[in-house]
């Protein structure tokens, strides 16, 4: 046997007490900050949130008001970059993992993606503003909800695709290969036995996207338009609630009605967590029956 | 076609060279496995037996950066030819793997995965065909009342006749196990072996074993593997008991392997 010398025991006891209680100490910091955060937001906005301000138009910039076009323009917007991104993102991942050879080219297209993910918001909503709002003005309205949308698209489609493609490789080759031991196509074993599985973490993919879309305030400065009319086509410029947080906090100084709109964004965004994660299990359980 | 030989073969192969990449790993096999007849192939790990079964039904097409040279007539068709169909060709080869794989569906959905893959709707034509397997595999008794449970709630030996259930549903002619009872404890081993018996009454059955016990209790020919080569083809008992090359000798009396 190793001879241990007494003294090393207690050390190694004592760095084991110290390790354990600096993790733990981080840990406990960062729920705390996110609770100051929440209170203090929550504490500043409540009181003027109400059902006006939730179903009336803005008036004075924002000053005064509700913030109902902010809303309705943040399901637009959300909406319309899923509804164009989600099969794009999602149909990107099937073929680069289950269809494309590994080679040059795959990792190329790879590597772009994760550039993709790097660049800032701000340079997305330059390049949104040059291309969608300019140059394409003529089809997309200029400042509209498509600009935004598409530039949007453009922000997301990385997250989409690098989650998307986890989920599917997550699926075991071992089932794969029996779909297609038993005669089945490609196809037919990715509509059946690939898809389903990775349905949950796909799923998420998009929730996290859609998480994204809506605290994003760079990209859509340049390409929404900020209006504070309620848009009814995608041909209309728009503003979203972190837009219009920015917007009423840097244009009218109003910080009460800043903070009120930042509530009902980290309520939003509370709500669709918790629906991700109730829906990931959900699909898990439906899935894996 | 040079078919001199009057055989009832329904596999031939002829000088086989397979790569993965670089790396040779069969070279100049020559084997024919007749109807109706259980073949195993032995030998210590990474000498292809694997690789074979593998050629036999192009699943090593999956794998990128292979390679095949030579012939490989099944029912006297070149597999290896452009024009064949690899869906079609899986559908008259079935493989049961190493690992039970059973999809996370339930236990009649399993079965009737395969026969609904190629077109069939009927309810009453699955029921039919999931039945017909399953009693086939021996494990309808076991499983008749929870079809719809997930199969993934099966025993591993349940699990594995049902993949073999599977197979059946789609009506091979030839089925390939690759290690069938490697995961399986004895009892359950001995449930699949008495299946193997069963089944080559109806199929072919080509089978790698690490397991020269398993080998001698299920095949009528045994095929040895040593480094990507065949060295010795016989009878079953004919090769464990007269065995006619000294290697073959050297690994059933345990030398090496």
């Amino acid at each position: 046997m190793v001879e241990v010398k007494p003294n090393h025991l207690i050390k190694v006891k004592r760095n084991q007490v110290f390790a354990f209680t600096m993790l733990s100490l981080a840990a406990a910091l960062t729920v705390l900050i996110l609770l100051a955060i929440v209170i203090y937001v929550m504490s500043q906005g409540l009181s003027v949130i109400s059902m006006e301000f939730l179903l009336d138009s803005p008036k004075s910039m924002g000053a005064e008001g509700g913030i109902y076009p902010a809303i309705v323009g943040t399901i637009y917007l959300v909406g319309l970059v899923i509804l164009i991104a989600a099969p794009i993102g999602v149909g990107t991942a099937i073929y680069l993992n289950e269809y494309m050879p590994d080679g040059r080219f795959k990792s190329v297209l790879r590597f772009a993606t994760e550039l993709l993910a790097a660049i800032p918001s701000i340079v997305h909503g330059m390049f949104g503003f040059l291309f969608f709002v300019i140059a394409l003005g003529d089809y997309t309205g200029g400042w509209s909800i498509l600009s935004g949308a598409l530039t949007g698209v453009v922000m997301i489609l990385p997250i989409i695709i690098r989650a998307s493609e986890e989920a599917l490789r997550s699926v075991s080759n071992n089932l794969k290969e029996g779909s297609l031991a038993l005669g089945t196509t490609r196809w037919y074993t990715i509509k059946k036995i690939v898809l389903p599985l990775a349905i949950p973490g796909i799923t998420t993919s998009i929730i996290l996207a859609i998480g994204r879309v809506i605290g994003e305030t760079a990209a859509f400065l340049l390409t929404l338009g900020g209006s504070l009319l309620l848009a009814t086509t995608v041909f209309d410029g728009a503003r979203t609630l972190a837009l219009h947080l920015y917007l009423v906090a840097m244009e009218t100084g109003n910080t009460e009605m800043a903070f009120g709109t930042g509530a009902v964004l980290i309520v939003l965004i509370l709500i669709i967590n918790l629906a991700a994660t109730g829906l990931f299990k959900l699909l898990v359980r439906r899935f894996s029956a | 076609m040079t078919n001199q030989k009057e055989s009832n073969a329904i596999i031939e192969i002829e000088d086989l060279d397979f790569y993965y990449n670089q790396t040779k790993a069969l070279k100049n096999v020559s084997l024919d496995i007749n109807k109706n007849e259980v073949f195993a192939f032995i030998g210590p790990s990474g000498c292809g037996k694997t690789t074979l079964l593998r050629v036999l039904n192009r699943m090593n097409d999956l794998i990128p950066k292979t390679r095949v040279v030579g012939k490989v007539q099944i029912e006297g068709h070149d597999i290896y030819d452009p024009n064949v169909d690899v869906v079609q060709l899986r559908k008259s080869v079935g493989t049961v793997f190493q690992k039970p794989n059973p999809f996370p569906i339930s236990i009649f959905d399993n079965v009737a995965y395969g026969p609904k893959a190629h077109g069939i709707k009927n309810k009453k034509e699955l029921m039919e065909i999931v039945e017909e397997s399953l009693r086939q595999a021996a494990l309808w008794d076991e499983v008749k009342d929870r079809l719809n449970d997930s199969a993934t709630g099966l025993s591993g030996g349940q699990q594995q006749r049902l993949c073999i259930a599977r197979v059946m549903a789609v009506k091979p002619e030839i089925i390939l196990m690759d290690e069938p009872t490697s995961a399986l404890d004895p009892i359950a081993t001995l449930k699949v072996e008495e299946l193997i018996n069963e089944l080559k009454q109806n199929y072919t059955v080509v089978i790698v074993t690490h397991n020269m016990e398993q080998a001698a209790r299920v095949s009528d020919k045994t095929a040895l593997f040593l480094n990507g080569s065949i060295i010795e083809t016989n009878e079953t008992n004919q090769l464990f008991t007269n065995p006619k090359e000294q290697e073959t000798e050297d690994y059933i009396t345990g030398k090496f392997g």
